[in-house]
């Protein structure tokens, strides 16, 4: 129960900590950090257009958390998420765009939901078996595979997918899109649904399979894990295509609840953001819903307030939280 | 196609070289030392971004390049004294602790600007070093750095310390020497020289552009694993990346029909199908990443 | 009477654990002082804090007769007032010169440049002192752990001017090169300087030593500066308990099929070691020891035999299948139990609750479709808990934060109760370990033999194979140099013949 404890302290120090560093910046920027931070909730909890936004933002974050969070338990870092994200828009994009136009929900949304775990799994088993086969760090293949997926994904629309002169594909048939929720013309859909829904399976997995006993006792003690006779490398590249399948599924929510299609861009940064989220969340799969909704407060408040502060202080509190975070988690080891 | 084979072989295209390469050069020295000493660099993108930034604005606000330089040396060493309190310290997750300094150098960087100048893309356009190569400064601080870091690893006191105590630091903790300070004095030292990487990017053009360190820390980090974790290699492949780079902006300028978009990738291309195809981590010192004793 | 050369007084814990409860030593100029126990008496503690290298809570230190406040110590002082440690593993960094080992902390050369020859130089004139000779510029890791040792000895040696401290230095030496070593630490001593020798090996206390004292459960139980029976320090250092008598499982029928088997076997091992051509059998209800001095072979032949080491030449049987080429969940599966050399690295996930660590072993049976029969494990871990008196008896509790002997014997517990055992693999399994938990594990192997395992047993400690064994092999130089059985092996040269056959004399 201690455990809970100290991830709880450490969650709260992290907050803190940001909200004083957030404080600094505000002050640097010539504002009033009491009347900023206001501001910034009230923007994004005020209504129901803020809460809605609120909710849009936090979806594609859980399932970014969830995409480093599953890794971590395995002992291995996923900060492939921006490529595996991309990569599973993309494919659920193409997919749903793809389907006979009147095809029925329970067919398409399926269809492009496995088409965006495909692309994104696909990336995230690639970085886990040249860790596992090659020895190479996954986290400097996994940032290069970004590097390349941005480039990539850019040829191919350019070459083929593109539609007129907009760097965007072609629009989903209706029965890919998700439905908003209608929350005050917020972009918020059922997506949201889909991302609690998600972690609640990771949190199972974890806690009741073997395959999550596997992952956990693999990221543990990989050396003890082998000579019990668990099959190691498989653990680590599973482990790595579920993470890249969660991203995968991240920009399906784009694509089928927001944008119905893939534009150059979309969803950029959430993937990144997701180490912020999975580290604040300490792996806990349901800890991560709350996570994820810290982050987007900050991000649509931050928006709220962009005229006196400049939004990228999001990126530095996200770097402050992830900082503070593995400080105090460093500590604990220690003891 | 001929005429592109003849431009790579004139002295424009070799200043070309250089002057792309001097951000990987220094990057995987700084990366060489600190990883040597035991701590994982995955900041150097970090200490390229802000060292860059350094440079740019010391640059503007005060009209000295020279300033500029010490300024993103400087930069550098503060990334990598927030790595060294908290993987040395603190005892923090070495891997995380980069991964955060490196998007926390992304905010704060457009953040700055944004406070300083109104938008967060670019700092005001500066006069720089230009693209010249034999007249700058970092050029020869860059061949310098090599050139002392590669001779003292193996011929000076603190050199033979960074091997031992990135090998085995208990060895070291028993010859009376701190295991701490070593690991500082290389983190500062890698800092300082990754940092002046950064100087190269902003003061070889007109000024900060955001994000500009454009995944250059990673691939000089794969260059250090190639390397085997020798400095004189790696400076070496950091060049043979500049070349790949050089080749691809050429390329492109002479459009040789391969799509722009893919051109781009090919220093990000070659980085990982070498990486993938190298032997095994040969070399790498058997401390790295675990938290001082 | 002089001063002494070292006063000592200290304590220390370690988290819950106390290393030392007031332990102190006095130490004679001209004398070579053993420092003896059990494992975990604290011994590796006290001396360290005498170099400097761990901090003690609170005590008392005079070396040369100065004070030295206990709080402000280092070994940057301990090495400036000519105190020396050759630590147990070696401090050798293997990546390094013999010449750069020896200059690391006092590099010769000015303004921060390092004189590489200057410490080639220094080092060869210290190992000449000794009677050595050695090349400066080969480098570390390429030697054999006896080189490595008598060169780090040198080094010490020619900086350790009133004191040298050695841990635990002859457990990785043959006994040739034992009684080299030991000529050398008189001479040392009656060079004026003075020697302590931890150690558990209680011949070497009785050659050499003309000052004993002996530590238990962290304190200083008792001292000599007189000549001493070896029977005399043994009762001191396990406290008056009579040592157990475990009985030896009842003797295999001679038919009786081999669970465990080894046939032409070859296993690579660093610097053209390893297993050279085993051949070994093991017979259902038999348990055979293996011996010998540490790296001649019986790690490769552990980690072939477990599935996790290379196999370049020969076969592996389990329960008379061929396993020679099968994953390690395979072999488990024909009935292989292994308790690995390594506990905390190979036996258990120390961040992980007992109960996961007993689920570790036991997932083929506790597995239901794709989820995990967690009613099943909960019984089971409560049963495994109980009989094996592992305590906390918490399944809850972090394995981490388990004793060493209650690790060990959740391993064991584990391990050893598995359904459908077939063979034991059991290397250095009480090692570290409480008396109380060595009696449990030895019952836990003989258990299993009765039951119908084969069990092969490795262990640096000859008493522990010649109790609990049927038959002893030795390995040496990766062949199997002799074996014992039966009568030989509780006759009264039966420790002579192995050890002769653990040197290489036929």
């Amino acid at each position: 129960m201690s455990r809970g404890l100290d991830r709880a302290r450490a969650a709260l120090i992290a907050l803190l900590t940001a909200t004083a560093a957030g404080s600094l910046l505000m002050i640097l920027a010539g504002a009033a950090p009491a009347a900023v931070w206001r501001a910034l909730v009230a923007s994004a909890l005020g209504d129901g257009y803020g809460v809605g936004q609120v909710l849009f933002r936090a979806t594609p974050l859980v399932f970014t958390g969830l995409a480093v969070a599953v890794p971590r338990r395995a002992g291995l870092f996923n900060i492939g998420g921006e490529g595996q994200l991309a990569t599973g828009a993309l494919a659920a994009a193409v997919v749903a765009a793809g389907l006979p136009a009147d095809v029925s929900g329970w067919v398409a949304v399926p269809a492009a939901l496995v088409a965006a775990m495909a692309g994104g799994g696909m990336l995230g088993a690639i970085t886990g078996a040249l860790r596992v086969c090659r020895g190479t760090h996954e986290v400097v293949v996994a940032i290069l595979l970004n590097f390349i997926v941005a480039g990539v994904m850019l040829w191919l629309g350019n070459r083929w997918l593109f539609v007129g002169e907009a760097t965007r594909t072609a629009t989903i048939v209706d029965g890919a899109t998700l439905p908003s929720l209608g929350l005050a013309g917020s972009s918020a859909s059922v997506s949201v649904v889909g991302a609690v829904l998600a972690a609640g399976v990771v949190a199972w997995v974890f806690a009741r399979t073997t395959v999550g006993f596997t992952w956990r006792a693999v990221g543990t003690g990989r050396a003890a894990a082998r000579a019990a006779g668990l099959p190691v490398r498989r653990a680590q590249i599973s482990a790595m295509a579920v993470g890249g399948a969660l991203a995968g599924l991240a920009g399906a929510h784009f694509v089928l609840g927001h944008k119905h299609a893939f534009e150059t861009g979309l969803g950029r940064g959430a993937g990144f953001v997701g180490v912020a989220v999975a580290l604040l969340a300490q792996g806990d799969a349901l800890a991560m819903i709350a996570s994820a909704l810290v982050f987007a407060i900050l991000a649509q408040g931050g928006l709220g307030v962009a005229a006196t502060v400049p939004k990228e202080m999001f990126d530095v509190l996200q770097a402050v939280v992830m900082l503070v975070v593995a400080a105090s988690l460093g500590r604990r080891a220690r003891r | 196609m001929t005429a592109v084979l003849v431009s790579l072989l004139t002295v424009g295209f070799a200043a070309q070289v250089v002057r792309i390469a001097i951000p990987y050069v220094l990057a995987a020295l700084g990366g060489t030392l600190a990883e040597r000493s035991g701590v994982v660099d995955l900041a150097l993108e970090a200490k390229l971004l802000l060292g860059a930034f350094a440079a740019a604005v010391v640059t503007y606000e005060t009209g000295s390049i020279a300033l500029g330089i010490v300024a993103a040396a400087a930069a550098g060493v503060a990334v990598a004294a927030v790595q060294a309190v908290w993987s040395l310290h603190l005892g923090a997750d070495q891997v995380v602790t980069g991964i955060a300094l490196n998007l926390g150098a992304y905010g704060v960087t457009r953040y700055l600007l944004g406070v300083r100048y109104g938008q967060g893309a670019n700092s005001p356009r500066i006069d720089g070093l230009g693209v010249g190569v034999i007249a700058s400064p970092i050029t020869w601080l860059a061949a310098a750095a090599a050139a002392v870091i590669v001779v003292g690893f193996t011929w000076t006191r603190l050199g033979l310390r960074v091997r031992a105590v990135g090998e085995r630091p208990e060895a070291v903790a028993a010859a009376g020497v701190s295991v701490v300070r070593v690991r500082w004095a290389a983190l500062v030292i890698g800092g300082a020289v990754a940092g002046l990487g950064g100087a190269q990017l902003s003061l070889s053009t007109d000024g900060f552009v955001s994000e500009m360190s454009g995944g250059r820390g990673y691939v000089a980090l794969v260059a250090v694993i190639m390397s085997g974790w020798r400095p004189g290699r790696a400076a070496l492949l950091c060049l043979a990346f500049g070349c790949a780079d050089a080749l691809q902006v050429q390329l492109q300028t002479q459009g040789a029909g391969v799509p722009a978009e893919l051109m781009q990738l090919l220093p990000y291309a070659t980085a990982l199908v070498l990486l993938a195809v190298w032997p095994r981590r040969a070399g790498q010192p058997s401390a790295l990443g675990k938290p001082s004793p | 009477m002089t001063a002494p050369i070292l006063r000592v007084r200290a304590s220390r814990r370690f988290g819950e654990r106390v290393a030392l409860a007031d332990a102190s030593l006095e130490v004679a100029a001209g004398s070579v002082h053993a420092v003896v126990g059990e494992n975990g008496a604290g011994k590796s503690t006290l001396m360290k804090i005498v170099y400097g290298l761990v901090r003690a809570d609170h005590g008392e230190l005079e070396i040369g007769g100065q004070p030295l406040p206990l709080a402000h110590h280092s070994v940057a002082q301990a090495q400036a007032l000519g105190v020396g440690m050759v630590h147990q593993h070696g401090m050798l960094v293997p990546t390094l010169t013999l010449a750069e080992n020896a200059a690391l902390g006092h590099e010769p050369g000015r303004a921060g440049w390092l004189d590489r020859r200057a410490a080639g130089r220094a080092l060869v004139a210290a190992a000449a002192r000794l009677g050595q000779t050695l090349d400066p510029d080969a480098r570390a890791g390429d030697l054999t752990v006896g080189e490595q040792q008598r060169a780090e000895l040198a080094m010490v040696a020619a900086r350790a001017s009133r004191l040298l401290i050695l841990d635990e230095p002859t457990a990785l030496l043959a006994p040739v090169e034992v009684d080299a070593l030991l000529d050398m630490l008189t001479a040392i001593a009656a060079g004026g300087g003075a020697v302590v020798l931890v150690t558990h090996k209680l011949d070497e206390v009785v050659r050499v030593a003309g000052e004993i004292t002996v530590l238990r459960g962290g304190r200083t139980v008792a001292g000599w500066s007189t000549s001493v029976t070896a029977a005399e320090i043994a009762r001191a250092m396990v406290g008056g308990q009579p040592p157990p008598h475990p009985e030896r499982a009842p003797a295999p029928s001679a038919d009786a099929a081999p669970g465990l088997a080894v046939r032409e076997l070859v296993a690579p091992g660093p610097g053209g070691g390893g297993v050279r051509g085993v051949s070994l059998a093991v017979r259902a209800g038999e348990v055979v020891g293996v011996a010998g001095v540490e790296g001649n072979g019986q790690r490769e032949l552990a980690l072939a035999i477990a599935g996790l080491g290379a196999v370049s030449a020969g076969t592996v049987a389990i329960g008379g299948a061929d396993a020679t080429h099968l994953s390690v969940a395979a072999r488990r599966a024909l009935g292989l139990a292994v308790i690995p050399e390594d506990r905390h690295r190979h036996g258990l996930l120390g961040d992980a609750t007992v109960a996961d660590n007993v689920l570790l072993g036991r997932l083929p049976e506790l597995r239901r479709g794709v989820t995990i029969d967690r009613a099943g494990l909960a019984d089971l871990t409560a049963q495994l808990l109980e009989r094996h008196d592992v305590r906390p008896a918490d399944p809850a509790a972090l394995a981490g934060a388990l004793s060493g002997g209650n690790q060990q014997k959740l391993v064991v517990a584990r391990e050893l109760e598995r359904p459908g055992l077939r063979a034991v693999l059991a290397v250095h399994p009480t090692r570290g370990v409480d008396l109380a938990a060595v009696v449990r594990i030895h019952a836990a192997l003989r258990a299993a033999a009765v039951g119908g395992a084969a069990v092969l047993v490795m262990s640096a400690d000859l008493d522990e194979l010649m109790t609990v064994c049927h038959r002893v092999v030795v390995m040496h130089r990766g062949h199997v140099a002799g074996e014992l059985a039966g009568i030989a092996l509780a006759g009264s040269d039966a420790r002579t013949r192995l050890g002769a056959w653990m040197v290489g004399a036929s």
